[in-house]
């Protein structure tokens, strides 16, 4: 051995250079608008007849969220499935025809990450400014440096927790409570987690996220296949038989190239330098690879300066780069989609046929019947009303079936019930056992709406004693 | 620097085995080792902060981290932090909502407590509660009571009367309900008698000859009119049962079990008497308490 033995894995910094071009743009065009709805949402006012002015409000403590004109309650926790089902189908769509544009676009890590790349070129320079300034002695300027991007990160680390924060209350008044210490503690719990995280994973950890941490990225590789789209190096074409060489003034020509089988790459390094996870795109598909086509916008630029054609580094897939012909419509891209498209329509229809008012008819089992001295039996239910709607309505309660039986419904007649509120009621049904045709006769309660004439029937049962 | 990265290969740790046999070496991530150490850094934060290391028969009681709380009996304790007392806490805090409650229905009538949601929701679940303690034990949860046994308190037969009074008396006081055996009095076919005259009063009988004996030593010898009234219907003021409805409150009878096995259920009452009694609870509750389980009580049965 003659190197001594590492015990630990030293994660190599990655200094990425900046670069134009058609990714580049399409790339911060993502991250504004992501930004704007991330930073912004919780600002917007709207107007409601009840409940908070805000667009979108997680309210935790009255058990609803409100988004644009949708409120939504505990009740209604399984769109969230349908919702998170819809995500992750679209994200194997996704995946499996264009690759990773998901991380690369518009993962929150590779957003976030971008920003602090920014703000420390912004503050100490282009790559190689910053790279001097790592390996230079500690001087007042490096600390200056050092100190004021940290303090700038810290910035934006800030504003991320707290924005999100404002998701789960009041923005305006959360805001001015948490400067004044009067906010509740899980906002200020959870406003210093997702800033000390969003530092460490967008400051510190970066790339190391993506290949360490993420399991997306761990098992991405199932939805590829030879037709996925992925950023890939031309090494046909960057190669030749006399492999990629750097420029001299003879070799330059792209014809001279041509004629003497040398490759049009001519080893600038300029995609591995814009690389955010430092590696060499020229040796094929690799994990870390997080498909954000920089180093495409990078070896294009290049191209265009030295007047070679574009496209060494591009968007490609296994198939197309040996010229067969594109299979978009695989049997698990169709089924990807299937699956997209029935759980959407079931959690769309789900939304806009939502009920405005809840009918919950619970049988009490203790006891099941009831012996009355007349002779009747009766059974007892609990039930439960529960009014969605943004205004009190008016309800009436009335059973249909059983036309021989006794009803009583405590309280009688018509109530009303305030909006997001509900109220219980009992209900007596008692029947002379010889009149039940059925050992377990099935009538309904319905709940008639007297605002919108709205009816919703339930089912219930009628226990005998055997 | 991606250089650096593709050049580096998987290094041994330089052990030999039998020559040959070599150990990789697979470093650890920084990453990794960063979380190790704020692991680390947490354990020893905790363990000033918290209840931590055992010493002997004692351990660490951690610093600044007193809870302050009040028991039932208004006994102040100050203790380090642990899970008893942060629980403690959260009764003191349950209990002072429902003192305030418990409060409001002190001086308050039946009629306004209904009149009231807040007041009558929680004199209800708060009543649910002591009637599963005390009192489910013999009328059952649910109060639907032990046929024979115990009775049910969920139908609309009150045989010590339904008014918010006679139901508070009841729990106050306690209730004997005795009726004498007629054994040794009656003959085996009086009793035979009485019993089919007792079922004809609920529309159950089938022998006129036998009613009619039974009804002429219901009212006569047997003195059974003392208690029953002369209409069969009872007495609340001294708990004797309503015989001409259909709710059998001591004699096990199923509705749909035939005319003997009726007859054989109430011969055996009318011979062996009933001894029930239901303890006092005036000691054991306080007023508002009472209160509560009579509006709870009243409730589970019709009001009619």
């Amino acid at each position: 051995m003659s190197e001594q033995t590492a015990y630990v894995d030293k994660r190599i910094p990655v200094y990425p250079r900046s670069v134009k071009g058609v990714f580049r743009n399409l790339k911060t065009a993502i991250l504004i608008f992501a930004y704007g709805v991330y930073f912004i949402l919780p600002w917007l006012p709207w107007n409601r007849e009840t409940g908070p002015s805000q667009t979108v409000l997680f309210d935790i403590e009255d058990r609803r969220f409100y988004i644009f004109d949708l409120v939504v309650y505990a009740q209604d926790i399984f769109w969230l499935a349908g919702f998170l089902i819809i995500g992750a189908f679209l994200l194997f769509f996704v995946t499996g025809i264009l690759g990773r544009v998901f991380c690369g676009y518009f993962c929150f890590q590779t957003l976030w990450t971008d920003v602090f790349i920014f703000i420390e070129r912004l503050i100490q320079g282009e790559r190689n400014a910053r790279i001097k300034l790592a390996k230079s002695e500690w001087s007042a300027r490096k600390y200056f440096l050092k100190i004021s991007t940290w303090l700038a990160w810290l910035l934006v680390s800030f504003w991320t927790g707290l924005s999100f924060t404002l998701y789960w209350g009041e923005a305006g008044q959360l805001v001015i409570d948490i400067f004044t210490g009067q906010a509740p503690f899980p906002a200020y719990a959870t406003t210093l987690f997702l800033t000390l995280t969003t530092l460490v994973m967008a400051g510190l950890a970066r790339e190391q996220v993506c290949t360490y941490m993420c399991p997306y990225a761990r098992f991405q590789g199932a939805m590829f296949d030879q037709d996925t789209l992925v950023v890939a190096y031309d090494d046909i074409r960057g190669e030749r038989s006399q492999a990629r060489t750097k420029p001299t003034k003879e070799n330059l020509p792209h014809d001279f190239r041509v004629k003497n089988e040398i490759g049009d790459c001519i080893d600038c390094g300029y995609c591995v330098q814009v690389c955010p996870v430092g590696i060499d795109i020229r040796n094929g598909l690799q994990y870390q690879c997080i498909s954000c086509a920089l180093c495409i916008d990078a070896c294009n630029t290049m191209m265009d300066t030295i007047k070679y054609p574009r496209g060494l580094i591009k968007y490609t897939s296994e198939v197309q780069q040996t010229n067969k012909k594109h299979n978009w419509f695989k049997l698990k891209n169709i089924g990807y989609a299937l699956a997209l498209i029935i759980v959407s329509s079931v959690l769309v229809s789900a939304i806009l046929n939502r009920q405005g008012s809840e009918l919950h008819v619970q049988q009490i089992r203790q006891p099941l019947y009831i012996t009355l001295s007349d002779g009747y039996i009766q059974n007892r239910f609990s039930i439960k009303i529960f009014n969605k709607q943004n205004k009190p309505q008016d309800y009436a309660l009335i059973t249909s079936g059983l036309e021989h039986a006794r009803i009583e419904v405590k309280p009688s007649g018509h109530f009303t019930v305030e909006s997001g509120e509900s109220v219980t009621l009992n209900a007596r049904v008692s029947v002379d056992p010889e009149l039940v045709k059925d050992e377990q006769e099935i009538f309904q309660f319905v709940l008639v709406n007297r605002n919108s004439k709205n009816r919703i029937a339930v089912d219930a049962q009628i226990f005998l004693p055997e | 620097m991606s250089k650096e990265k593709q050049s580096r290969t998987v290094q041994t740790t330089g052990h030999a085995w039998d020559g040959d046999i070599q150990e990789f070496n697979n470093p650890l991530p920084t990453w990794w080792l960063w979380g190790f150490y704020a692991t680390v850094v947490f354990a020893i934060v905790y363990w000033i902060f918290y209840p931590a290391w055992p010493i002997g028969d004692d351990y660490t009681k951690g610093i600044g981290n007193e809870i302050e709380y009040t028991t039932k009996d208004g006994k102040t304790v100050t203790t380090h932090w642990n899970t008893r007392a942060l629980y403690e806490r959260d009764l003191q805090e349950a209990r002072a909502v429902s003192d305030k409650f418990a409060a409001s229905l002190k001086d308050v009538g039946y009629a306004d407590i209904l009149k009231d949601a807040d007041k009558s929701n929680y004199a209800t679940s708060a009543a649910n509660v002591l009637f599963a303690d005390n009192c489910a034990g013999c009328h059952q949860p649910g109060g639907a009571g032990l046929p024979g046994h115990y009775p049910s308190l969920v139908d609309d037969d009150w045989i010590w009367g339904s008014s918010y009074e006679k139901v508070e008396e009841t729990i106050r006081k306690g209730r004997q309900g005795i009726m004498p055996g007629f054994s040794a009095s009656l003959k085996d076919a009086q009793v035979s008698d009485v019993a089919e005259y007792v079922l004809s009063l609920s529309g159950e009988s089938v022998d006129d000859e036998m009613v009619k004996r039974g009804q002429k030593i219901f009212h006569g010898d047997a003195g059974c009119v003392v208690c029953h009234t002369k209409t069969g219907q009872g007495n609340i003021d001294m708990g004797s049962a309503n015989l001409t409805d259909q709710i059998w409150t001591v004699a096990n009878i199923n509705t749909k079990s035939d005319h003997d096995k009726k007859l054989v259920a109430v011969k055996k009452i009318i011979n062996n008497g009933i001894n029930r009694s239901m303890p006092a609870w005036e000691k054991r509750f306080t007023d508002t308490e009472i209160k509560m389980l009579t509006l709870y009580v009243h409730q589970l049965g019709s009001s009619n």
